[in-house]
């Protein structure tokens, strides 16, 4: 069933990213700044666009998504969970042993993971041969895949998008977290990536900005990408990372870091705040 | 084996694929724009709906593979054998065997036997690297029979599997009654005084071998290894225990390929003397495929040395 009301997916959002907190202070390792960037974007996704159903997992012509940033694993198990793919208790045994909740997302151990993710700028191409496969069945699924920013400064991103717009896949929406922030700093300071809106323009991109942390204009790229003939879609998504959480807004040293008691009971408070 | 008949692997592998492509309409063929050297361009004529040039892009051609494969298509993913295992490793083994996908890497253009194009087309690695990948069956067939029973054999499959494939153009070995099996060794004789374990291209050298050594006297066997992982331990054992010395020949580094798949089984269970011929630990280099086969020592001749040694 999708969710029309934005304020009802603002609150699924913040529940996801409830979540993402909960799983990386109790894993006590994980991708917290990242994960809360993408947070809405999901939310969309997975609430108010895909064409899937959880109790069948691996229909043929459901609508297929790639975390291809695969650090970014608590945001999507957050979202499996909440849509009803696995139990939410589940949540807490993430990365740890036994758990099916690997850092980074199994497509083997999983139910709703469709590829196995976590070495930057390898999702993508897989979400091309995902759309190729649809368009050779005719079965008009649309693939969706969640890139980093930094992340595509990895070339084979490049070699995908050019394999997606000579193949027309215009059943495939790139959407890039755009928080302009990666580990060792800004994506400009780090790799000189710069306008990426005129990078996959030149590619043959159908581009369109927006802000990724708001429901209704993420809802309407979504719709404007699937009246999109003959060409790929992308929604660069300019974001905030860390959103949520005060203190780890903006704040690169959150990439990689869990949160310590206090900084956690801060973290859930926020976001409890900001939801009622 | 017919010594007037030769045909190159690869040229057997895009034969194969047509006609595998008239049984099976979810088989998808993928190449690196080298649809005329892989042969896919037979393919390709046939079925062009079914088959994707990505250009000169093999890191993305695994990861599209992989996609295809998790849709339930059969993709057989095909350029040099430097450019699969090679350039495109971390691809294969995360999006493609973590995951445990159903994509075939049919690799050509493997070894030294490539010739004048040198060393950095000549790939002497892709055994040992796709060997230690897990989920990963590792195949290098001999001639035109068994390469094209590799082929509908890896359809059937479920899983991913690498298949090392030559460029030259070598004896057909088998007739079309041969039964092979994916992990079980080849006998050619049932000579004791040595075994003489071969993969690919060495094969026909191995065979050769053994001619030239009956006039002497010596009396060896020739075991064809097809696949290389998951290994015929059987077969070893056996061959270690009924003959006297134990050689492995192939046109691959001696580090990590056959002769070290070899050893492996042979130091845990009967621990014995293996010599292993292949090249040894070092670049290729531009000639004609059977100067450097006598150049890196692994010609016939030189395989009729090691024996009476």
């Amino acid at each position: 069933m999708k969710i029309t009301k934005v304020e009802a997916i603002q609150t699924i959002a913040n529940e996801i990213r409830r979540d993402i907190i909960e799983e990386v202070y109790s894993a006590q390792s994980g991708h917290p700044g990242g994960s809360l960037s993408c947070s809405d974007i999901l939310a969309v996704l997975y609430f108010n666009q895909m064409n899937i159903d959880p109790k069948n997992p691996n229909a043929p012509a459901r609508d297929r998504f790639v975390l291809s940033k695969g650090h970014c694993a608590p945001a999507l198990y957050a979202a499996l969970a909440r849509k009803g793919y696995f139990d939410q208790e589940l949540l807490t045994s993430f990365r740890k042993l036994g758990s099916n909740l690997q850092g980074h997302p199994d497509m083997k151990k999983v139910p709703g993971v469709d590829m196995s993710t976590g070495s930057l700028g390898q999702g993508v191409s897989a979400a091309v041969g995902m759309a190729i496969a649809s368009k050779m069945d005719h079965e008009g699924l649309r693939v969706y895949c969640l890139m980093g920013d930094g992340e595509i400064q990895e070339g084979q991103v490049w070699e995908a998008a050019m394999a997606a717009s000579k193949n027309k896949l215009d059943n495939l929406c790139i959407i890039v977290d755009y928080n302009d922030l990666q580990i060792d700093g800004t994506i400009e300071k780090v790799g000189g990536l710069v306008d990426i809106k005129e990078k996959f323009q030149s590619f043959g991109f159908h581009v369109i900005e927006v802000d990724g942390h708001n429901i209704e204009q993420l809802i309407h790229a979504f719709d404007s990408a699937k009246h999109q003939k003959e060409m790929p879609s992308v929604i660069i998504a300019k974001t905030i990372k860390g959103k949520g959480v005060s203190f780890m807004e903006g704040k690169v040293e959150w990439h990689g870091k869990a949160p310590t008691q206090a900084e956690y009971e801060q973290a859930m408070k926020e976001l409890k705040n900001e939801e009622e | 084996m017919n010594i007037e008949k030769k045909i190159a692997t690869r040229q057997s592998f895009g034969e194969a694929l047509v006609e595998l492509g008239k049984e099976n309409t979810q088989v998808v063929v993928l190449t690196a724009d080298l649809a005329g050297a892989t042969k896919t361009n037979l393919f390709a004529k046939e079925f062009p709906n079914r088959f994707i040039n990505v250009g000169i892009a093999e890191q993305n051609m695994m990861g599209i593979a992989a996609g295809l494969a998790s849709c339930g298509k059969i993709p057989f993913a095909s350029t040099f054998a430097m450019f699969a295992a090679g350039r495109a490793y971390e691809q294969i083994r995360n999006s493609i065997a973590y995951p445990n996908l159903n994509v075939k890497i049919c690799a050509t253009h493997a070894g030294i036997t490539v010739g004048e194009d040198g060393a950095t087309h000549q790939m002497l690695e892709d055994l040992s690297l796709m060997r230690t990948i897990p989920n990963m069956t590792v195949m290098c067939t001999s001639d035109d029979t068994q390469t094209k029973w590799a082929i509908k054999e890896m359809a059937k499959y479920n899983g991913p599997v690498y298949l090392r494939l030559a460029r030259v153009a070598t004896p057909v070995i088998y007739d079309e009654n041969q039964s092979f099996s994916i992990g079980k060794m080849i006998q050619i004789g049932e000579g004791t005084d040595a075994t003489l374990f071969a993969t690919g291209v060495m094969v026909p050298e191995a065979l050769k071998a053994q001619e030239v050594l009956k006039q002497e006297g010596i009396d060896v066997r020739v075991v064809d290894v097809h696949t290389i992982k998951p290994i015929d331990k059987e077969m070893i054992l056996k061959c270690a225990k009924e003959t006297k010395k134990l050689i492995s020949i192939e046109d691959h580094n001696i580090i990590g390929g056959l002769g070290s798949a070899i050893s492996e089984v042979l130091t845990e269970n009967i621990p014995c003397q293996l010599i292993r011929m292949g090249i040894q630990d070092s670049f290729g280099r531009s000639g004609k495929a059977e100067d450097l086969l006598k150049y890196y020592q692994i010609d016939c001749q030189a395989i009729c040395k090691a024996v009476r040694q």
